[in-house]
C-alpha cells in the first residue's frame, strides 16, 4: 500500500450530459484510466449530477445514449463516484432519481455494492483537498 | 496539502466562480484568468462572494489589462500576478482544479 | 518540477490554447520541464496544418509548432477526439482509407494513455478549457 507510483486521480464532473461532449469524453477518459492501477474517484457536482440520471433515452435527438457505459465502471474498479448532496437538491434530484452504479468487493465474497457515494459539500471539498491528480473537462 | 483553484469565466454569466468559492479550502488558491478576471472587480456581488470565502485570490493581470480593468478597480484583498506567479502558484499547491 | 499541461479546447474560439501556450513558455522560462502538452476534446484542432489566419494576429499552431521545435515538447493531439474531428496524420489518413491527412509539424497523434501517463509521471498537471 505504499506504492509511491499510485496516484489519488479525481475526474471532475460538471457539465450536463449531451448539450456538450465533455461528460461524454470524460468517460472515455476514465475509462481508459482504469486500465493505469491508479486510486480513481470520480466527482459529480454542479450540473454534473445530470449525468447519472437513471431512463436517459435518446431516440428523440439521434444520438447515442451513453449512459450504459457507466454500468461498466465497476468491472474496471472505478467504484468511487461521489455525487454531491447539494447539487442535487438545487436540481431537484434524489439518490433515487440516479442509475443503480454498482461494484463487485472480491474482498468480501463478490458481494455487490453501490458505487454512487452521496456527500455532501464539505465532504467532497476535503475529499478534492486529498487528490494527487485533478482532471477537468 | 492544498489546491489551486482556476475560473476561467465570468461571474455575471456563469456560476464557475460561486461553485469554486464553495469547495475551497483556506489553504487552497483560487486565481482567476481568461475572462474569470471579471470576477475581481471591486464593489460587486462577485467581489462580495470573494470577500467572504475564507481563501487567497490572485488574478491573472495581463487579462485584466486586455480586457480595460484598470488594477484600481480590483476588490481588496485580491492579488495580481503574471504568467510566472501563475507558475509558481502551480508549482505551491499539490494540484491544480480548473473549474472549466 | 514536471509540469503536464492539457488544451481541452481548440485554437481561436477560446482563450484555453493561447492561455496554455503563455503558461507553458512561463513555466519553460523558470525551468520547469513540461512533460507533455495534451490536446483533448476540440484542443486537436490546435493540430492542423491547413490553418490560414489573419496576418495582423498570432498564429496558434505555428506557436505550437515553433515552441515544440525550441524546446522539444511533446505535443499530442488525442485519436479519438482526433478522429472524430477529422484531424489525421498521414498514417491515420492511409489506415481509415480517408483521401487526405492534415496534422501540423511538432503533433502526434496517440492514446488517451498518454494523458493518465502525463497525469502519473507529471508533478503537477494544468488544465486550459471552457
Amino acid at each position: 500500500m505504499s506504492d509511491e507510483s499510485i496516484k489519488k486521480f479525481m475526474y471532475m464532473n460538471r457539465k450536463a450530459p449531451y448539450g456538450t461532449i465533455y461528460a461524454l469524453e470524460a468517460l472515455e477518459v476514465v475509462l481508459i484510466g482504469a486500465a493505469f492501477d491508479q486510486d480513481v474517484s470520480l466527482a459529480f457536482l454542479d450540473d454534473g449530477v445530470f449525468q447519472l440520471t437513471e431512463g436517459q433515452n435518446t431516440d428523440g435527438i439521434g444520438v447515442k445514449n451513453f449512459s450504459p457505459a457507466f454500468r461498466a465502471l465497476g468491472d474496471y474498479d472505478v467504484n468511487k463516484l461521489y455525487v454531491e448532496k447539494e447539487s442535487l437538491e438545487a436540481r431537484g434530484l434524489a439518490e433515487s432519481d440516479l442509475m443503480e452504479l454498482v461494484w463487485e468487493d472480491e474482498d468480501d465474497d463478490w458481494a455487490e455494492k453501490p458505487s454512487i457515494k452521496v456527500v455532501s459539500r464539505d465532504e467532497l471539498k476535503a475529499i478534492m483537498g486529498d487528490q494527487d491528480v485533478i482532471m477537468s473537462f | 496539502m492544498s489546491i489551486l483553484h482556476t475560473v476561467n469565466k465570468s461571474p455575471f454569466q456563469k456560476g464557475d466562480l460561486s461553485s469554486c468559492l464553495a469547495h475551497a479550502n483556506a489553504e487552497d488558491a483560487v486565481l482567476l484568468i481568461e475572462d474569470g478576471v471579471y470576477g475581481a472587480i471591486a464593489g460587486t456581488d462577485a467581489a462580495n462572494e470573494i470577500a467572504a470565502a475564507n481563501t487567497n485570490i490572485y488574478v491573472l493581470g495581463g487579462d485584466l489589462a486586455a480586457r480595460g480593468i484598470a488594477s484600481e478597480k480590483v476588490a481588496q484583498g485580491v492579488n495580481v500576478i503574471e504568467y510566472d506567479g501563475f507558475v509558481d502558484l502551480v508549482t505551491e499547491h499539490k494540484a491544480v482544479n480548473s473549474w472549466l | 518540477m514536471k509540469i503536464g499541461v492539457v488544451v481541452n479546447e481548440g485554437p481561436y474560439t477560446h482563450q484555453a490554447s493561447d492561455s496554455a501556450y503563455q503558461f507553458t513558455k512561463a513555466a519553460l522560462a523558470k525551468g520547469h520541464e513540461i512533460t507533455r502538452v495534451f490536446f483533448y476534446h476540440d484542443g486537436v484542432n490546435n493540430g492542423t496544418r491547413l490553418t490560414v489566419p489573419p496576418q495582423d494576429d498570432r498564429n496558434i499552431q505555428q506557436r505550437w509548432t515553433e515552441l515544440q521545435k525550441e524546446h522539444e515538447l511533446d505535443l499530442v493531439l488525442c485519436i479519438a477526439a482526433a478522429q472524430r474531428r477529422g484531424i489525421l496524420d498521414e498514417n491515420e489518413a492511409k489506415r481509415q482509407g480517408k483521401d487526405a491527412d492534415n496534422v501540423a509539424e511538432g503533433f502526434r497523434i496517440s492514446g488517451l494513455g498518454q494523458l493518465i501517463e502525463a497525469g502519473i509521471q507529471s508533478d503537477r498537471l494544468v488544465t486550459f478549457g471552457d
